[in-house]
């Protein structure tokens, strides 16, 4: 028995020594390499997930005016074959097209929006979802040149406690709502600065339950969404206002892995786009809609 | 008016008939022993008396009233009749104290130190005052059981129904609990005893009742039964009593 | 020849512990000592110097983010505490009556025992979560008048009904496990069904379960992170927090760190106590 117990931690130490010793990687090769130039954005020479196709992420549902459904007004299941109507669909689809790609070349993928900038490599060539340009995002995921300058807006329900506010000081004692991981929840606590915590929640979809249901009496979220959801989502929703831009501005880009070599030919591809005047048509087409600026 | 009177009462488990057809009468202050082998259904027996099994066929009168007749509140018919068994199935999680107190206190409706001064006096009376703080894990089988007689007659019952009381003891311990017993038939307590110890039989008993495979054979003083049994089962029986040493 | 061998090694032990200095227990608290410093030191060692180690360390154990999400984090967790102080009460109480109410004999209480088996059935099948959703969002939503539509509230009561059917089913376990004689004789002094079960059989059978309970307490504790979902912050919210700003899940570890601390000392009271009770027993 005695002698069994001092074996015992040998016997571990062997096998501890013998797997350690393998394994031993060379420098790094994980994470941390130089931005190659690059060379072409030629399609064939592309650095693909999957070669010979386009692999777009996005989040399910995927909500207008951003993606639509068949029917109008309706989600979209990226799981189900493209509609390609909606403002950051028709986005995504005329990069491609200037990329080099067939509409039928392009693949939706799913992507829940707050794994979306995690660090780690990535199943997309892109992602495209009301992701806001952050650093200490950008430290995580390359991002791409603006394809939509962004406001923060706050929704509520026709006669709840703000819904005649003129003023940011009107939402200070209100119970505000956000989904987790967003600018939106950073402006309520930023900007708004609110007298009680604001509610959070996995989803944009959580958030309008909870406005539902009275619990909380508004929620805030980019200004498209925001007019989106007072339409069609909300019984007698109303967009309050927006909340003034911040310093710097706000964008949205798309996500790609950390310096991915089509980042370059992304915002290349992005850049013809808007000269050629598409995403002013596209904005015209999917974002009209005003509400009062919140000073 | 008899004490106890059971009329052509049977009762079966499911397929098995454990008493088929039992007639007995117990008279006022009388002291009844029931005797058989294992199995034979004296406990079934005591536990119909007392409703805590249902009888299939038959009528059951304490004190002259029918209690198998419907409509009969059975947790009053139980007030009157105090029973013991062979487990003495003290309540482990109280005092002996709070075990005599309980049921006076809870369907009596005494007040806490009544009942309490009463229970400490039937305590005194059995040698057992100095074990009512005590946990009935503390006492030995002997203490035991006697706090269980205690507890039972607590409540004033007429009638008092001891199913092997003494089976599960140690024997240096049987006498102590013999002993009470013989008290309380001395001050005239009603008994029904399902019992082994035949010479405690023989000496205690007004009638004995030889109980077999669920019919009482045979039943009469215990001078008759002991050492003239009539029935040749009866004969057989006490034979293998005597060859046991047990009387 | 097996006694004689250990009689010698008995010997044989006590003379070189003296020489050790110690007694014969003592030269087993010295292996065992020894052995564990050798298995846990190697251990460290190993994961220490593998491959990723300071990727992991700065993912996970991050030294100065930790000292700041605790400071974020812990007083979040007064709100999971509230939370499971207030529920637990509830859910000791509701888990007996509807044990009870399981319990009920005759035919006039069929429809009683029928709604306790269904109560349990449904909030034991149903996933908490679920359970969140539906009465967090849900209720409220209707809009029926004098019904509060408080999230945490809601998240509480959900808790309450979901656990109150598995304790339930442990109080029901203990009280089966009573020997029927108990009751048996409870019922023999007169006491009615009711009595016996308030003054013999419930208090046996919680003392016997007393584990148990604790157990699904300690459960509890950990599912009141469920209630974050329908707005309120509590502590594991607030490390989600952390953790999006930053992208280092040392807030996660952080925050499993503070829920563990919670749990150790009821687990090791859960220990004494059925330590107390076999003491007790035997």
């Amino acid at each position: 028995m005695r002698k069994a117990l001092l074996a015992l931690p040998l016997l571990l130490l062997l096998v501890l020594l013998a797997s350690s010793c393998g394994g031993d990687d060379d420098g790094g090769s994980a994470g941390g390499t130089t931005t190659t130039e690059q060379a072409s954005c030629e399609k064939g020479s592309l650095d693909l997930v999957t070669p010979g196709q386009l692999t777009i992420g996005t989040d399910n549902p995927a909500f207008p005016p951003w993606f639509e459904g068949t029917k109008e007004f309706e989600p979209w299941d990226p799981t189900t074959p493209p509609t390609k109507k909606g403002y950051e669909a028709e986005t995504a689809y005329a990069i491609a097209r200037e990329l080099g790609f067939t509409d039928d070349e392009v693949k939706w993928t799913v992507v829940p929006f707050n794994q979306s900038f995690r660090p780690g490599p990535k199943d997309f060539d892109f992602d495209i979802n009301q992701i806001s340009y952050k650093p200490e995002r950008a430290k995580a995921v390359d991002f791409s040149d603006s394809y939509y300058d962004v406001e923060q807006a706050v929704v509520t329900v026709e006669g709840s406690a703000i819904a005649n506010a003129k003023s940011i000081a009107e939402l200070k004692d209100a119970k505000l709502g956000a989904q987790i991981g967003t600018t939106s929840l950073e402006a309520i606590n930023n900007q708004i600065e609110p007298s009680s915590e604001p509610s959070v929640y996995d989803t944009n979809n959580d958030a309008v339950s909870a406005l539902k249901a009275k619990q909380v009496d508004g929620i805030v979220v980019d200004f498209p969404t925001a007019l989106f959801m007072a339409a069609v989502q909300i019984d007698n929703g109303k967009v309050v206002g927006r909340l003034p831009a911040q310093e710097g501005g706000e964008y949205f880009g798309v996500v790609l892995q950390k310096d991915s070599t089509l980042t370059g030919c992304v915002n290349e591809a992005l850049a013809r786009v808007k000269d050629a005047g598409t995403l002013d048509e596209l904005e015209q087409k999917w974002l009209t809609g005003s509400a009062p600026v919140l000073e | 008016m008899n004490a106890l009177e059971l009329k052509g009462v049977s009762k079966a488990f499911g397929e098995h008939e454990v008493l088929k057809g039992i007639d007995l009468e117990v008279g006022e202050h009388d002291v009844v022993c029931v005797i058989g082998a294992s199995g034979s259904g004296k406990s079934t027996l005591l536990r119909c008396v007392n409703l805590l099994e249902p009888i299939d066929e038959g009528r059951i009168f304490v004190e002259g009233r029918e209690v198998t007749a419907p409509g009969v509140d059975a947790n009053q018919v139980r007030r009157g009749i105090g029973i013991v068994f062979q487990a003495y199935n003290l309540f482990p999680h109280m005092t002996v104290l709070r075990n005599v107190t309980l049921a006076p206190r809870e369907v009596l409706g005494r007040s806490r130190a009544e009942a309490e001064a009463d229970a400490v006096e039937l305590l005194r009376r059995f040698g057992l005052a100095d074990k009512r703080d005590d946990y009935p894990d503390r006492l030995s089988g002997g203490q035991q059981q006697r706090v269980a007689i205690v507890r039972a007659l607590a409540m004033r019952p007429q009638l008092m129904l001891l199913d092997e009381v003494t089976s599960a003891l140690d024997p240096e311990l049987v006498g102590e609990v013999l002993n009470v017993i013989r008290e309380l038939a001395a001050g005239g307590m009603t008994m029904l005893i399902a019992t082994h110890e035949m010479g405690f039989a023989r000496e205690i008993a007004d009638q004995v009742c030889f109980l077999d495979e669920g019919v009482i054979l045979e039943h009469g003083p215990p001078s008759q039964i002991f050492s003239a049994p009539r029935e040749a089962r009866t004969r057989q029986f006490l034979q293998r009593i005597v060859e046991a040493g047990r009387l | 020849m097996a006694h004689r061998q250990r009689a010698g090694s008995r010997v044989a032990g006590s003379r070189s512990s003296r020489i050790l200095g110690g007694g014969g227990a003592g030269r087993s608290t010295l292996i065992a000592a020894a052995s564990t410093i050798a298995f846990f030191g190697i251990l460290v060692l190993v994961v220490v110097n593998a491959p990723g180690w300071p990727e992991v360390r700065e993912s996970f154990f991050d030294r100065q983010i930790f000292q700041e999400s605790i400071r974020d984090i812990a007083p979040k967790l007064l709100v999971n505490i509230r939370m499971f102080l207030i529920a637990e009460v509830f859910i000791l109480v509701f888990g007996l009556a509807i044990a009870v109410l399981r319990s009920l004999p005759g035919p006039v209480f069929f429809p009683v025992r029928l709604l306790s088996v269904a109560y349990t059935d449904f909030f034991r099948g149903v996933p908490t979560i679920l359970v969140i959703y539906l009465f967090g969002f849900g209720v409220p939503a209707l809009g029926l008048s004098g019904v509060p539509n408080s999230p945490f509230f809601w998240g509480v009561a959900s808790l309450v009904l979901v656990y109150s059917a598995y304790v339930s089913e442990v109080y029901r376990a203990g009280i089966d496990s009573i020997h029927p004689s108990q009751d048996a004789a409870a019922r023999s002094l007169g006491l009615t069904h009711a009595q016996s079960l308030r003054f013999v059989i419930v208090p046996q059978a919680v003392r016997r379960v007393i584990p148990p309970l604790l157990n699904d307490f300690i459960g509890l504790q950990k599912d009141t992170a469920l209630v974050a979902l329908i707005g309120p912050v509590e502590a594991f919210r607030q490390s989600q927090i952390e953790v999006a700003g930053s992208f280092d899940y040392t807030p996660y570890f952080a925050t499993a760190l503070l829920f563990v601390l919670m749990t150790i000392p009821l687990a090791r009271f859960t220990d004494w106590l059925v330590a107390r009770q076999r003491r007790r027993t035997r």
